[in-house]
């Protein structure tokens, strides 16, 4: 806090990414397996069934758009603001069980589904936290956070059910995360980011 | 009603990202809107072929037989039989919470069904394909993976040594 910050060099660019092509192979794949299913309730179920489910397919895809949108602006802005010495220092490769335990009350407050998730821990990835503390703060987002069990979870499964399944669930992140570190450490060593 | 506020939350944090990045500088602020809004249109298509496709794909899954193995006397093979179901359940973020909680009313055990939405929620196939591996480096993809093995069953067993609540 008392320390004065030096003027920080000139970023070197955070974000390394593969060149992507918007389709690939395993998106046409999953395109295939969609239109055979359209297909079969098409022709099984008759067109209003077929006509019901679209509708109702276009309708949420029209609601996850805006939330998809601020998960790749969060994403954006994270890896530029992040100072990246405070993110190794919290959440490091040197930041142990409490590195883990940060990411993992990181991954269950920040709002949004999982549509944002990926952009947001790959930003914290390029910015210097480690990878066991980046797969806690995913496994925590996916199996703890509230936003998600808010939105989605209680309207099937009621209130009780989603207490119980979270209460059990919330060591799952921190093993995870040191499962990540042991794997990475002995059999990934030379896996590249490629 | 929650849905807003959790909208509202996103854009809250967008808003506060923004205005950080703005008042460190304008560059800043223009490659993240710029760089957002890319990531954004690239990843439409497949946002696009999951959620429309994620409908078709549940109303041709058999809820019926999803449940018969799934009972609160298949013990841990049903927990086997739950985490490969919920591994490979596609669908967006309805699917897998629908069958579970189609699979627990027509008499599915709750271990079997907390396993069958955990292995869902980890590994979910389209998930990995359309937005995993897109968008995160692969080595954490796979490490992840493979990180998140044990956990079905690890809650499972959870669910078993504690009882319904």
């Amino acid at each position: 806090m008392t320390t004065v910050e030096p003027t920080p060099p000139p970023l070197p660019p955070i974000i390394k990414r593969r060149k992507r092509k918007p389709f690939d192979w395993s998106t046409a794949g999953i395109g295939l397996m969609m239109l055979t299913a359209a297909a079969i309730v098409y022709f099984r179920d008759g067109k209003d069934r077929f006509l019901e489910i679209l509708y109702h397919d276009l309708w949420l895809f029209a609601d996850v758009l805006l939330k998809v949108l601020a998960g790749c602006l969060i994403g954006a802005f994270l890896a530029r603001l992040l100072p990246r010495e405070l993110v190794a220092k919290w959440i490091g490769a040197e930041s142990g069980i409490v590195g883990l335990l940060i990411a993992t009350l990181l991954g269950a407050v920040l709002p949004g589904g999982p549509v944002t998730i990926y952009p947001i821990a790959s930003a914290l990835l390029f910015v210097g936290a480690d990878v066991g503390a980046t797969i806690a703060f995913i496994t925590s987002w996916t199996l703890i956070a509230y936003t998600r069990a808010l939105v989605w979870e209680i309207p099937f499964f009621g209130l009780d059910f989603v207490i119980w399944r979270t209460i059990i669930s919330l060591p799952l992140p921190i093993i995870a995360g040191l499962l990540a570190r042991f794997f990475g450490r002995t059999i990934a060593k030379n896996w590249s980011d490629t | 009603m929650t849905l807003y506020i959790v909208e509202a939350l996103l854009w809250v944090m967008v808003a506060a990202l923004a205005l950080a990045a703005a008042v460190k500088g304008r560059i800043l602020f223009r490659d993240g809107v710029r760089e957002g809004t890319m990531d954004f249109v690239r990843l439409l298509p497949k946002v696009m072929i999951g959620v429309i496709g994620s409908g078709f794909i549940a109303a041709v899954m058999p809820p019926d037989i999803i449940a018969r193995y799934l009972g609160p006397d298949s013990g841990f093979l049903g927990v086997i039989i739950a985490v490969l179901g919920g591994a490979f359940t596609p669908g967006g973020p309805v699917v897998g919470f629908s069958i579970g909680a189609a699979a627990l009313k027509s008499g599915a055990g709750a271990p079997q069904v907390i396993a069958y939405i955990t292995a869902w929620a980890l590994y979910a196939v389209q998930r990995f394909f359309l937005w995993e591996l897109p968008i995160m480096p692969r080595r954490l993809v796979w490490l992840r993976l493979l990180a998140s093995l044990p956990l079905p069953f690890l809650v499972a067993a959870g669910a078993m040594l504690l009882g319904r609540p």
